[in-house]
């Protein structure tokens, strides 16, 4: 078992801000995962999203970042919604009430067709 | 003290002028005396107070040493101090010409002297460290072989026996002493157990241990009875084991079908029989080995109950000291027999026991060797093939135990935990969501051991292990944090959070809680332990 390191590149695509992460989102991964959310502010879009495809492993620190990207989100009155979180993910989700206040989509096409 | 050395005048042949007035020395010759000046000879006082050139003639004491310069024709001394230290004499004959030495000659010998002290004093400390560095390379070799013939001559593989659980812990001092154990397998599925101490260090402990070993293996091929046993190899060794030297040897054979046990001890520790309520010393008496011949040796019988284990150990646990002086000894080690119930990890939490008792700067003095047999409970005649190991549960279910394991306190072990017990229930009900959520306990549990727990002391172990029932997995995980008080699990409020009224962390046990159907937490003075639960509901995928 390797551990994969994190990594996040931000894309643009309408008027959404992509963020693709990739790896395990836990306490190693905070730094990247921060610079790639201020990053993504930078065209003041109105809704960010998170790509979690590629990633393996979320832990409990990884729930706590993504916490406290929500609530920089909704200080600044953007949405952020998310995709490709696998059904476990999904239901972490559920449990923790991110689910409340962030959309969850199967997939990055049906963000797009709804923000046409 | 320093040795005399000499300067010999030798007359050289070729020398036709020995009347010359600079020639008073032909050729010399340095060697040592292999006779120090005795300690309580008046001369070494006087060479050490009396600085530079002294006419040997002209001393009159009652000194053994000067008799033997006068003897050996010398006039003159000079000795040769370093820091303090009489580390040698320039010795002259007569000159020459047989003119008294002059002025000259004087000053030329105090200058060479003055120069040649120091120069002689780190020739013979170069000397000795050389000596030295030969001596420990020789003593490190003796070390090395002494720990290959004992490596080489310990059981490759653990005995794996229906209704027995075997497991073994040696752990060799630096210092190579005699510390063996042995099983033997017998051909009707009794297995015998030895656990030997011999006493001295090096290779001739090891070689004892190699002799001992030889006899007790040869002799319990043809003789059944331990005592019997230990009164052959008795016999056998007295004869041509070195003076002061013996070995301190338990010797146990077990029917694994029955548990009934057969014992003899030739004044080894006594074994300890964890009954799950308490514990019980089983007490043979006999001499040890190689002390005197024709020794008897008590045989006893005792049973080890299912769910029952037995501890062998040597005298590096016992006899392990703390910082402060104190001795692990035998009441501690009972006090963690009683209080640690055979389903657990033994030999692991009892290593972990005696690490924290000793601290992390413990320089073992002796080796450790323990020897543990738990006899599984009754399987009712189910195949266990594939649950190797049956344990007792806290709740009277039949426990198998499926993997144990240790990793370091290390930040990101937590995911090798999950691989680990992921791979060792792959066959068992946990599939699909239930394996998913178990994953996540297991990590987020783990990574409260290593980072609250051991506080990410890498020397401090995460002890897994893992459990099947027929209907249940248990992962139960115990780190060092023991004597804490522990945290409750607290629903986090979401909303609070993202206001910035609580800090957006706070998961972890509420997550644990949220993945398993049971969960108990225990804890005592060194471990706390988290024991993850979960049913088969039939739930597949």
């Amino acid at each position: 078992m390797r551990a994969q390191p994190f990594s996040a590149h931000v894309r643009e695509i309408a008027d959404l801000s992509i963020i693709d992460m990739r790896g395990e989102i836990n306490a190693f991964a905070e730094s990247e995962l921060n610079e790639a959310y201020t990053k993504s502010e930078l065209g003041n879009p109105k809704t960010i999203v998170l790509n979690f495809t590629e990633v393996s492993y979320i832990n409990s620190t990884g729930i706590a970042l993504i916490v406290s990207l929500l609530g920089q989100a909704r200080k600044a009155r953007r949405r952020l919604v998310v995709f490709g979180l696998n059904d476990h993910y999904v239901e972490i989700f559920k449990i923790t009430r991110l689910s409340d206040f962030m959309a969850i989509y199967p997939d990055e096409a049906t963000i797009l067709k709804e923000s046409v | 003290m320093g040795k005399i050395w000499r300067l010999i005048t030798k007359k050289d042949p070729q020398d036709e002028h020995p009347g010359s007035p600079t020639a008073a020395v032909h050729s010399v010759e340095l060697r040592t005396s292999d006779s120090p000046i005795s300690q309580d000879d008046p001369l070494l006082n006087y060479l050490l107070y009396t600085q530079g050139f002294i006419e040997i003639e002209k001393l009159d004491l009652d000194s053994p040493a000067l008799e033997l310069l006068k003897q050996e024709g010398v006039h003159i001394t000079v000795p040769l101090i370093s820091q303090g230290e009489l580390i040698g004499l320039v010795n002259l004959g007569p000159r020459l010409s047989e003119q008294d030495y002059s002025t000259d000659d004087r000053r030329l010998l105090n200058t060479l002297v003055t120069q040649a002290a120091p120069a002689l004093r780190v020739a013979q400390l170069a000397k000795q460290q050389q000596a030295e560095a030969r001596q420990l390379e020789r003593r490190e070799q003796e070390l090395r072989v002494a720990r290959v013939i004992q490596e080489t001559l310990l059981p490759k593989e653990l005995p794996e026996l229906a209704g027995l659980q075997v497991s073994a812990h040696w752990q060799p001092a630096r210092e190579v002493s005699g510390d063996f154990y042995d099983f033997l397998e017998f051909p009707d599925g009794r297995l015998g157990v030895v656990i030997a101490d011999v006493t001295d260090k090096g290779v001739p402990a090891a070689l004892v241990m190699a002799t001992t070993r030889t006899i007790i293996r040869a002799t319990a091929e043809r003789i059944v009875s331990p005592g019997e046993v230990l009164q052959r190899t008795n016999d056998l060794l007295n004869p041509d084991i070195p003076r002061n030297m013996f070995v301190t040897c338990l010797y146990i054979v077990i029917d694994p079908s029955t548990g009934k046990l057969w014992f003899a001890n030739a004044g080894h520790n006594l074994p300890y029989k964890s009954t799950g309520n308490g514990m019980i010393e089983l007490r043979a008496t006999g001499m040890p080995l190689g002390l005197l011949p024709g020794m008897k040796y008590e045989e006893k019988e005792a049973i080890l109950e299912p769910g029952e284990s037995l501890l062998l150990y040597s005298d590096g646990l016992v006899e392990a000291h703390n910082p402060n002086g104190d001795m692990y000894g035998f009441p501690r080690l009972k006090q963690f027999v009683v209080e640690h119930p055979v389903y657990v990890d033994t030999i692991g939490l009892l290593v972990n026991d005696l690490v924290s008792f000793t601290g992390p700067t413990w320089e073992q003095e002796d080796d450790v060797t323990l020897v543990l047999i738990n006899r599984r409970e009754a399987t009712n005649g189910e195949d266990d093939t594939s649950l190797s190991h049956q344990t007792q549960s806290r709740s009277q279910i039949n426990w198998y135990l499926l993997a144990e394991f240790t990793v370091a306190s290390e930040p990101g072990n937590e995911r090798l935990v999950m691989e680990m017990v992921t791979e060792a229930v792959q066959n068992t009900f946990l599939s699909g969501g239930k394996l998913e959520r178990m994953r996540t306990a297991v990590a987020e549990t783990s990574m409260n051991a290593i980072e609250h727990g051991n506080q990410y002391r890498v020397e401090l172990p995460v002890i897994v292990g893992v459990y099947s029932s027929d209907n249940s997995i248990m992962i139960r995980i115990t780190d060092l944090g023991g004597g804490r008080e522990i945290p409750e699990a607290v629903k986090p409020d979401i909303e609070a959070k993202l206001a910035g009224l609580q800090s957006p962390r706070g998961w972890g046990l509420f997550l644990i809680e949220s993945m398993v159907d049971e969960m108990h937490v225990s804890s005592d003075e060194q471990h706390h332990t988290v024991e993850l639960i979960f049913h088969d509901t039939g739930e597949r995928k």
